[in-house]
């Protein structure tokens, strides 16, 4: 379970924003600039609330003033929106990058394969296509088995075919790992597919909270 | 030319070395915080790092001098504890050229940390990266080819130190006498032959560097070029 209450002065509004969650899709959407990220990034720890908390399980990441655990300690898988892969490492060191001695475990090569990249472990980001880019990241996000997995309009570089492909993959990899996921997008079609609860979000507010159990598609 | 003495040659690498080193210890540290952080105050410190870029050697040698001068505040508490003056050492040379090239690469480490995304260190944080991993690991080696530039431009600016080093280290042959200094004082005293010798060592010296720097460069860009993929 995660519990987040959390409020951040902005230069344009206050973001201001409280919702619980279990080990399911919540979407975040609503359009550019309305505190989306800002959200994600504070889950992960690179901005600091001014205050409210959060909570995952028994753990807290963030309280007011007295707690703040560092990005390093809250095990979470990020996927920034243009991947943010390492440019002078190939793909294989991208996705060991989070793994202990930098191996590369049995559930990691399985998600290798299931998501297609085994072909691109020796090659550099510079030399594979988006969404390539979008899938080597993707394991890495999960390479470090994150207790928490943001996404940050992951399949918005795509093209049509490769997005409904990488949206089936992670619907696939939520149902064989159940890991809370949030995932922002502006695309209400991939809101729908995806979430099992949709939170509208516009400028810093939650103005609607959407719980669609039965609009999860079939995956894969 | 069996009259040259190589004291200057050796000297001056010495103090170009000694300074590089110090310089870009300092650089890359002070780059990269003042690349990354907003602080009270940013723009005075940095206005005050920048200052011997724009002043005549000859203020900073003073500005030294009156730092290191016997009635200095470090020069006296140097001499009070330690027994030991800068002025008149090679020391005094390689402070001279610490503070005169430090400009260069500061300005070097500064745009070299902030050309590459700062979000590749906030991925590598999120996967449990420290901070001292995440500066060996992804803020050095992006910001390296920048860095490399930045030393080069260091070393020749320390190699080639004048107003500064006379200002603070004065000339005693076969103590302080740097390349700089020798030709200067080799046309003063009418010896063209010194003079040509000392000119086509430092301007190999310079030559070399910038011309291996730019191969160096040539070659990286390349590689990355014909790896990219197409269309």
């Amino acid at each position: 379970m995660l519990k987040v209450a959390i409020k951040k002065r902005l230069k344009q509004f206050t973001l201001d924003v409280t919702f619980k969650m279990d080990d399911e899709i919540v979407v975040l959407f609503g359009p550019s600039g309305s505190g989306k990220t800002t959200i994600l990034n504070a889950l992960a720890g690179l901005v600091r609330p001014d205050e409210g908390e959060i909570v995952r399980d028994q753990e807290v990441l963030f309280q007011n003033k007295k707690v703040f655990l560092p990005t390093k300690k809250r095990n979470v898988g990020y996927l920034f929106q243009d991947y943010a892969l390492f440019p002078h490492m190939t793909v294989e060191k991208n996705i060991t990058y989070g793994v202990p001695k930098r191996t590369m475990p049995e559930f990691l090569q399985q998600w290798i394969q299931i998501t297609g990249i085994q072909h691109l472990m020796k090659k550099y980001p510079n030399q594979i296509s988006g969404g390539e880019k979008q899938r080597a990241a993707l394991v890495r996000a999960l390479a470090p088995q994150p207790r928490l997995l943001l996404l940050d309009e992951p399949f918005s570089a795509l093209d049509s075919t490769n997005r409904l492909r990488c949206q089936d993959e992670l619907q696939f990899i939520h149902r064989k790992w159940r890991v809370p996921i949030i995932l922002v997008t502006h695309d209400e079609g991939e809101a729908i597919k995806l979430a099992d609860r949709i939170l509208y979000i516009e400028k810093g507010k939650i103005i609607k909270n959407k719980v669609k159990p039965k609009m999860k598609s079939q995956g894969l | 030319m069996a009259t040259i003495d190589f004291h200057p040659l050796y000297l001056s690498l010495k103090i170009a070395v000694i300074a590089s080193v110090v310089v870009f210890i300092l650089g890359v540290f002070l780059g990269r915080v003042f690349a990354r952080r907003e602080f009270f105050g940013k723009s005075v410190l940095e206005a005050f790092f920048l200052l011997p870029l724009v002043l005549p050697p000859t203020v900073v040698g003073f500005g030294l001098l009156i730092i290191f001068g016997k009635n200095g505040w470090i020069g006296r508490w140097l001499l009070e504890w330690f027994h030991y003056q800068v002025v008149f050492t090679w020391i005094g040379a390689v402070i001279a050229s610490i503070v005169v090239a430090f400009p260069l690469m500061y300005q070097s480490a500064l745009g070299a940390f902030r050309q590459y995304d700062y979000r590749l260190e906030n991925a590598a944080r999120t996967m449990g990266a420290s901070e001292w991993r995440v500066f060996w690991t992804i803020s050095f080696p992006l910001a390296w080819p920048s860095l490399l530039s930045g030393l080069v431009l260091t070393f020749a600016r320390a190699l080639g130190e004048f107003g500064a080093t006379l200002m603070l280290a004065g000339y005693l042959p076969g103590k302080t006498d740097t390349i700089p200094l020798a030709i200067y004082f080799a046309v003063e005293s009418g010896h063209s032959e010194k003079v040509t010798f000392w000119v086509l060592v430092i301007v190999a010296i310079g030559f070399s560097g910038i011309l291996w720097l730019n191969q160096w460069n040539r070659r990286k860009n390349k590689q990355f070029q014909s790896d990219s993929l197409e269309g």
